[in-house]
């Protein structure tokens, strides 16, 4: 990611526009030309207006600052910009919705990974999801699901790599950043992601 | 008319008072009053005793007192306040557009006063209580992008306004301590049709609010929150068949099948339905029981939802008939393909970045979307539109399929980005866009820009009413370009360009034929903005003065014209010139 924003940056300095004043010489180290202030007085003045801004409803004014894991260091954000509303920031914060699919049911859901602190918290929530789509199943098919022999499931998901991982390798943090969508996969088809260590999870189907 | 009659006698007027008044009643465009009242003496005093509806596009530009000098019959006060780019935070707090002078010369001059629509301005909970005690005819409210107030001052509009039609909340930075405003909504009250608080953020009481839109049987516009949830939804809908437009809580909860079921039938009402909204934590699920209320659905606001190409594609195509939509960029260029294949009639598209600050160039839409839906929806003529990629060439194409565009709202969100296939500046794309939609009123410029756009933009853009800057343009020619070619400019708004103060003074003389003009990050310094307002004394200069910026620079300047003089409220980091 920060390799792109740098070649952008040297692509500017290799068409040679002039988009500063004439005659100024700006600092030129992590400064996009045209943008009047270094990323240090930024920060600055986004912790100045936190302190001026006593409301409760500090509502994603201060977003740029307080969320640093998710902006390259390379690229300094700027008050205002993009000129999205406040309310807007909000609605959509917790924008890390995924799919999740289920062998076998037949509609996927989707989960919000914001939501979740730990892989725990998100697989009992899908055990919750899950367990009432597969009771619809039972009273469509008028035949009753074996209960005894639950089947088991083992969580993938895709990366943004589009490699399918198993869930619960890396860290909680690193996974939703990582992760595009999720699969509860039947053990039986869930050969070579793991060895018999691997952790099944059974779904009380 | 007799030539020959005595100087000395006063002519009669062809007609009475009476009758001119009665003809001017029903002009109702704001231009057209303008323009009546500029005819004669007579004219101008007819046209003041029969106007009933006021616009203040810029609360600073008059006094309350010059308005109720003026128009004594006024029913209906739409006020705008800050500057717009407050709404991204670059204006200070408490910066002021205070509602309450307003509301005390109103209140001995229209005590009938029956509707009050405010935008961008401060409103303190005590403001409203006045409002609610010493207007008892008081109608309607629309607060848009407002700050200063909490739920307790809508508990008093609830509490008080008798006669209340409408209660509209919008976008409003508010302290939301909680939903029992709903409750003070006395059990006699029955007159409302517009209530929307889809913005506001804690739970109402929703027994309340299910008795409340019982018994408002005309009750045509709900919007709830999100915190409003399916099952709660269908029970207001089943109360209120009457509603056009709709805006959903959230759209998450688990629901049975027999709920589901009482959920598609409640939707399945709604034949008449034109707007919809909220939508928010929309699954796949769910969605059908929307599709028999879309049939003559012509605007679909879907900026909260999350969806993706497929889910949208399958929404629109039960809106055969839409005309706006908005969506989140999550739907991808795909989605914005079934817009096109789907909206024929569609006029209006706003395409919203889920996860603006996000540098992953894998999310949101691209070019080739908006193309698509060029393609398809022809009538379309008003778009904003975040991405992170653009090219000239497309969007030359994208003019050429739709000529008629008349709000152009482009927003590449990496400052400074050229044209991605070509690397050139977006000059050319700017460029298109003036020379082919002769009907442009409103422009907004993003990406790679030098003085070439501006040069266009002066050329050929002889419609431009309001023009957004931010990241563009090489020295001030630029500008002076802009301020010298468009004669019908009457909002400039700038930020982080390279403009200074031979830009500025060039405009000198435009200014007063302008609404204001708003430079921040620029070139300016504090003696340039001294000149001006020497030089034009009917204009307000002022200057943000916040600390971290040295003491000749001038950080933030705010240009506007003014007949009430300078501002007898500005906070202390507000230097008037």
């Amino acid at each position: 990611m920060s390799s792109e924003a740098d070649n952008s940056s040297m692509n500017f300095d290799e068409t040679a526009l002039t988009l500063g004043l004439p005659g100024k010489s700006r600092p030129s180290v992590g400064e996009k030309s045209g943008v009047k202030r270094e990323f240090s007085e930024m920060v600055d003045l986004n912790l100045h207006k936190k302190q001026n801004n006593d409301q409760e409803h500090d509502d994603g004014s201060q977003v740029e600052v307080t969320e640093p894991a998710k902006s390259p260091a390379s690229k300094a954000q700027v008050v205002g910009w993009p000129p999205v509303r406040s309310f807007r920031k909000n609605t959509i914060k917790s924008c890390k919705y995924v799919k999740v699919a289920v062998d076998g049911a037949p509609y996927l859901r989707k989960v919000d990974l914001e939501l979740y602190t730990s892989y725990q918290q998100l697989l009992t929530s899908l055990e919750s999801m899950f367990s009432c789509f597969t009771i619809r199943n039972r009273m469509n098919d008028g035949k009753p699901m074996d209960l005894v022999n639950g089947s088991e499931y083992v969580p993938t998901y895709e990366d943004k790599d589009g490699d399918w991982m198993l869930v619960g390798d890396v860290p909680w943090k690193m996974f939703v950043e990582s992760c595009r969508r999720l699969r509860l996969m039947k053990s039986s088809e869930a050969l070579g992601l793991g060895n018999r260590h691997t952790p099944c999870y059974k779904f009380p189907f | 008319m007799d030539c020959k009659r005595n100087r000395d006698m006063k002519s009669p007027p062809p007609f009475p008072d009476e009758v001119l008044e009665r003809i001017l009643s029903f002009i109702t465009s704001r231009k057209d009053r303008s323009a009546v009242s500029l005819v004669s003496k007579d004219w101008y005093n007819a046209e003041r005793w029969t106007r009933t509806s006021i616009f203040i596009g810029n609360c600073y530009s008059v006094s309350p007192q010059i308005v109720i000098r003026r128009f004594p019959k006024i029913k209906s006060v739409t006020i705008k306040g800050k500057p717009r780019f407050s709404d991204f935070n670059l204006v200070p707090p408490n910066w002021g557009a205070d509602i309450q002078a307003w509301l005390f010369a109103f209140a001995s001059a229209y005590p009938f006063l029956e509707e009050l629509r405010l935008k961008r301005m401060t409103v303190s909970d005590e403001s409203l209580e006045f409002l609610s005690l010493k207007f008892s005819n008081f109608k309607a409210l629309s607060l848009l992008s407002c700050d200063g107030f909490s739920t307790d001052g809508l508990a008093f509009i609830a509490s008080n306004s008798k006669n209340l039609i409408e209660l509209d909340i919008q976008e409003n930075a508010i302290d939301d301590f909680s939903g029992n405003w709903l409750c003070c909504f006395p059990e006699n009250f029955t007159s409302l049709e517009i209530l929307n608080f889809a913005n506001l953020n804690s739970d109402v009481n929703f027994d309340a609010l299910e008795r409340l839109v019982s018994r408002c049987r005309s009750l045509r516009v709900l919007k709830v929150n999100k915190n409003i949830q399916l099952g709660q939804l269908q029970r207001l809908l089943v109360k209120a068949p009457q509603l056009t437009e709709i805006g959903t809580g959230s759209f998450l909860q688990e629901l049975n099948l027999q709920q589901y079921a009482e959920l598609a039938c409640a939707f399945n009402h709604f034949k008449n339905l034109h707007t919809l909204s909220g939508l928010w934590e929309v699954t796949s699920v769910y969605l059908p029981v929307l599709y028999p209320a879309c049939t003559n659905l012509t605007f679909l606001n879907l900026s909260t939802a999350v969806l993706q190409s497929d889910e949208l594609a399958k929404v629109l195509g039960h809106c055969p008939r839409l005309q706006r939509l908005w969506v989140l960029d999550t739907v991808g260029d795909a989605g914005l393909q079934s817009v096109g294949s789907s909206c024929p009639l569609l006029e209006e598209l706003r395409v919203f970045p889920a996860d603006p600050y996000s540098q992953d160039i894998f999310h949101g839409v691209t070019e080739s979307g908006f193309l698509a839906v060029s393609r398809g929806c022809r009538r379309l003529h008003y778009v904003l539109y975040f991405c992170r990629q653009m090219t000239n060439a497309a969007v030359a194409t994208i003019v050429q399929n739709c000529p008629d565009f008349t709000h152009f709202r482009l927003c590449i969100m990496n400052p400074h980005q050229p044209d991605y296939l070509t690397d050139k500046p977006m000059d050319e794309a700017f460029g298109a866009i003036v020379k082919t939609c002769t009907k442009l009123q409103r422009l907004a410029v993003s990406g790679l820009l030098t003085d070439m756009t501006f040069e266009y933009i002066a050329k050929y853009a002889k419609n431009l009413e309001t023009l957004s800057v931010a990241f563009a343009g090489s020295s001030d020619w630029g500008m002076q370009c802009v301020l010298d070619g468009c004669p019908k400019l009457r909002k400039l708004e700038i930020r982080d360009c390279p403009f200074g103060n031979a830009a500025l003074l060039s405009g000198m003389e435009r200014y007063e034929s302008m609404r204001s003009l708003w430079m921040s990050a620029c070139n300016l310094t504090m003696n340039g903005c001294r000149l001006l307002a020497q030089e034009m004394p009917r204009l307000n200069v002022e200057v943000i003065k916040e600390d971290e910026s040295e003491d000749c620079v001038a950080e933030k300047v705010y240009v506007y014209r003014s007949v009430a003089g300078p501002r007898s409220d500005a906070p202390s980091f507000v230097l008037t010139l």
